[in-house]
């Protein structure tokens, strides 16, 4: 295990130097999600800031529910902390083979299977620690459950791919660990799966993950003993161990995401209700997410249906950040970022004036 | 600009009966909540759909006019304070819910919705809005999202932010954004949680997404009464460390159940010297075990009146008390003054009793009645402003308990914002560059700082004054008063 060590002084140090020089800088943390965020042509230019020794836990009561660590410390660690005082981090983040880090994760944004029910990672985002474009470093949000003073810059900072800030440290909501986890597995078409997943939405049954796929619907349950089995038997469901299910999914290693020759994987973030379409596709979050496999570009249908679709290949965050390439984010940018030098990526020229 | 021409341009853009203008008809929005701080605008703007908001705004924007949003005028921060030469823009029109979308689980609604009317229209699919603010007869929607307001459910079902999944927001330069939709995630920036909490100071929210949640199929209210304050507060942590997340959990001190009592008559032990109120919901079998398991925890942290209210009627009887704690008040003090701190659960006591000692060296009356498990302090500072000085005193001595809260590791505002009330106090919260980032941010979406200017971030002047008075005998009561 790697020693904790406070880089701040450097990181902030750096920034304003690369400032002062008008120099482009690619942030990094472990790496792990380089294919979400493959270099740019004008990267090629940008100086690496490396995060990953900038890490540790600084502060974790369990009893009042929050955890604080640098932004360079890995999912791993942090859960494995957590998890000596049964808790958990409630967005179960991808860990991309264990590498990935707390900053990487809520610079992406990503939050995993349970994220109707537990809420998104940025609904766990308490406050930040971060450096803004000018190398100045500043403190938003905080550790405790409700704070309004100021805007929400904290959460702001959550799925910015690093645009807006280097993030030094992240303050996080924690949960209590559920104390029992069941799943129940049906096999059922697409069709069918969405229209049982709509009626359970509208009962306070105890899921707390869903997904289908190769036409069988797995849903998991997590709560008190009473309330699982409660709601086991309402869904009429056989309760199997669906814990390597669940992890596989959430880290992206089910087979699904590594399918070869069927087109472009598209994420799609959609209204429960969404039709569904021919081609290969994984539904999570009730219907709320799909996984489509399509030579297709998906991202006007996803709009018409409400909703949004990202290619999820090498191209995620610049495709991420080209919802944002409007003067109103360019002006918000800018606002952070005055001269442009953080996590620049080539496409986005659009005068803000 | 003149007013004359303003209320000209407006008579030709919207129905007669949307405007105000006469000094007396105005005189109801002099304040929202906080209604110690008043100022008369040039006219009130009451647009019956969209597109009359846009004229409202384009109007500000073409002719340097300040506007000032309004929803239900409950904010207890200033938030929608008039600005004298200014317009304020009331949304109390726009309240229709354009759908329950059941098959999505969501509800479409107008700004001017009040935050019940959504759970009332809701109801009959078993599903409602999950963030009830004390104030949810009144407040509207749009409000709620301006202030990210929380409620006596928030502990379990979060703020107002956790619960909003789209919205459309006109913003000064006249256009909309659409943000979210009936989806959960959507790429780029996350302005829906930027513009939650934003007090008006980013744009007009003119329609709003939320998320329905199914009702529990059951819940059971313990009322727990203590003879020591610091006892009560320290059960509070105990169950939340227990890894047990109650629907609700709520403190009152003895002045709060008095006048409760007075008022209500809810039934409330008032021979105690604090009351926790705590709602489990969840499955029958789980709602009896948990009931089981916090009385326990209570009995041990040294409740000696312990009593659960099974049936609806006396559940609502048991929050009637706490739901009407601050009317209440008015009954027993002409005035009072509310605070909003936030601070971790484990400095409760603490706080808890540092805040008597301010009450005891100020000599004014406090009442506390909050949301024990956030950690979301309010303390009720009772006063007369008909009493030269009190209103002073009362207001200095809300200042030290806001400061005692950011000292902790807390926050000066939990739920009710900034406003104009706690401006000095955000000095004391946030650095020089913090603050100049928060201008730059507001700088982004209204670069002529048209939309409820001077409100929510306090400027750097304003705060090296303060810095500047609080200065005696050349030490700095705050020595690291740039950040705690
Ligand atoms: C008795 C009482 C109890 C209360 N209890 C609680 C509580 O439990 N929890 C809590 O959080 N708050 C509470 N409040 C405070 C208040 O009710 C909330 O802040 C509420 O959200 C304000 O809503 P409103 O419609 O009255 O907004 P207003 O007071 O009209 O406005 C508040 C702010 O929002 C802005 N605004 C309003 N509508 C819009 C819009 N559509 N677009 C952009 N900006 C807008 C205004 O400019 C202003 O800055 C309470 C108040 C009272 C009087």
């Amino acid at each position: 295990m790697r020693t904790d060590t406070d880089q701040k002084d450097r990181l902030v140090e750096a920034v304003a130097e690369a400032y002062a020089e008008r120099l482009s800088l690619q942030i990094v943390g472990s790496g792990s999600k380089v294919f979400l965020t493959e270099p740019t042509t004008s990267d090629t230019q940008a100086r690496l800031l490396s995060l990953t020794e900038h890490r540790g836990v600084t502060e974790y009561v369990p009893e009042e529910l929050v955890v604080t660590a640098r932004s360079g410390t890995t999912l791993k660690e942090l859960e494995q902390q957590l998890a000596r005082a049964g808790q958990m981090l409630p967005f179960e983040p991808p860990r991309f083979a264990g590498a990935g880090t707390l900053g990487g994760a809520v610079a992406s944004g990503l939050s995993g299977p349970g994220r109707p029910w537990y809420g998104a990672l940025r609904d766990a985002v308490l406050g930040v620690e971060m450096i803004n474009g000018r190398g100045e470093f500043l403190r938003f949000g905080g550790q405790v459950m409700k704070n309004v003073a100021g805007y929400d810059v904290s959460r702001l900072q959550a799925g910015a791919f690093g645009a807006l800030g280097v993030l030094l440290s992240v303050s996080i909501k924690t949960l209590p660990k559920p104390a029992v986890e069941s799943t129940c597995i049906f096999e059922l078409k697409a069709d069918a799966a969405l229209e049982k997943l709509r009626a359970w939405a509208r009962l306070p049954l105890p899921i707390t993950a869903t997904c289908h796929v190769d036409n069988q619907l797995s849903v998991r349950l997590s709560g008190s003993e009473a309330s699982v089995s409660w709601g086991v038997e309402h869904i009429e469901g056989d309760s199997v161990n669906g814990e390597a299910f669940w992890s596989q999914l959430r880290n992206h290693e089910h087979g699904f995401f590594n399918k070869e020759g069927e087109g472009i994987l598209w994420r799609l973030s959609v209204p429960p209700d969404t039709p569904l379409t021919d081609e290969p596709t994984m539904i999570e979050w009730s219907g709320a997410l799909r996984w489509v496999y399509s030579e297709k570009v998906l991202t006007d249908w996803a709009r018409e249906q409400g909703g949004y679709a990202l290619p999820f290949n090498g191209d995620y965050r610049t495709q991420s950040l080209l919802w944002s390439n409007d003067k109103l984010h360019k002006r918000i940018k800018r606002a952070f970022d005055p001269a442009e030098i953080l996590n620049p990526f080539a496409d986005v020229v659009v005068d803000a004036n | 600009m003149s007013r004359a021409l303003v209320i000209e341009l407006l008579r030709a853009t919207l129905p007669k009966q949307s405007l105000i203008t006469d000094p007396k008809a105005l005189k109801p929005y002099e304040s929202d909540g906080l209604t110690a701080i008043r100022e008369l605008p040039w006219l009130v703007a009451l647009p019956e759909n969209v597109p009359q908001v846009e004229a409202v705004v384009r109007v500000c924007r073409s002719h340097g006019v300040p506007l000032v949003v309004r929803g239900a005028g409950t904010g207890l921060s200033g938030g929608a304070r008039p600005h004298k030469d200014g317009i304020v823009l009331g949304l109390s029109k726009l309240n229709k819910i354009l759908a329950v979308d059941v098959d999505n689980c969501v509800a479409i609604v107008q700004p001017g919705v009040r935050n019940q009317a959504i759970s009332d229209a809701s109801a009959k699919y078993g599903l409602y809005y999950a963030p009830d603010p004390s104030s949810q007869i009144a407040c509207s929607i749009g409000g709620n999202v301006a202030e990210n307001s929380g409620g006596v459910h928030s502990l379990k079902y979060g703020l107002t932010v956790n619960n909003v999944v789209g919205l459309q927001v006109l913003t000064i330069d006249g256009n909309f954004l659409e943000l979210g939709g009936k989806g959960l995630d959507s790429p780029g920036y996350d302005l829906l949680a930027l513009l939650s909490g934003s007090e008006g100071m980013l744009g007009v929210v003119t329609e709003i997404t939320v998320r329905l949640l199914p009702k529990p199929p059951e819940k059971r209210v313990l009322l727990a009464a203590f003879h020591e304050i610091g006892a009560a507060a320290d059960v509070v942590g105990n169950i939340i460390g227990q890894g047990l997340i109650p629907a609700g959990l709520e403190m009152m001190d003895r002045l709060a159940i008095e006048a409760a009592e007075e008022y209500v008559h809810a039934g409330y032990p008032r021979d105690a010297a604090a009351i926790l109120l705590c709602e489990l919901d969840g499955v029958e079998a789980e709602v009896e075990s948990n009931v089981a398991f916090v009385s326990q925890l209570l009995e041990e942290g040294g409740a000696y009146d312990i009593r659960v209210a099974s049936d609806p009627e006396e559940q609502a009887r048991f929050w009637l008390g706490r739901k009407a704690a601050f009317p209440a008040m008015g009954r027993i003090s002409p005035d009072y003054y509310c605070m909003d701190g936030t601070i971790p659960r484990a400095r409760l006591s603490e706080v808890l009793e540092r805040i008597q000692q301010f009450s005891r060296h100020y000599g004014l009356r406090v009442a506390n009645v909050f949301h024990a498990g956030d950690g979301n302090l309010h303390p009720l500072i009772l006063y007369d402003a008909n009493q030269p000085g009190e209103l002073e005193r009362t207001e200095e001595m809300g200042g030290k308990i806001l400061e005692l809260c950011v000292a902790v590791g807390g926050t000066v505002t939990g739920e009710h914002g900034v406003g104009v009330e706690k401006l000095d106090q955000m000095c004391a919260q946030f650095s020089a560059a913090e603050l100049d980032q928060f201008h730059r941010l507001k700088e982004a979406f209204d670069p002529e700082s048209l939309m409820n200017p001077g409100k929510a971030i306090p400027t750097l002047s304003r705060c090296s004054e303060i810095g500047g008075m609080h200065v005696h005998g050349g030490k700095l009561p705050f020595p690291h008063l740039e950040r705690f």
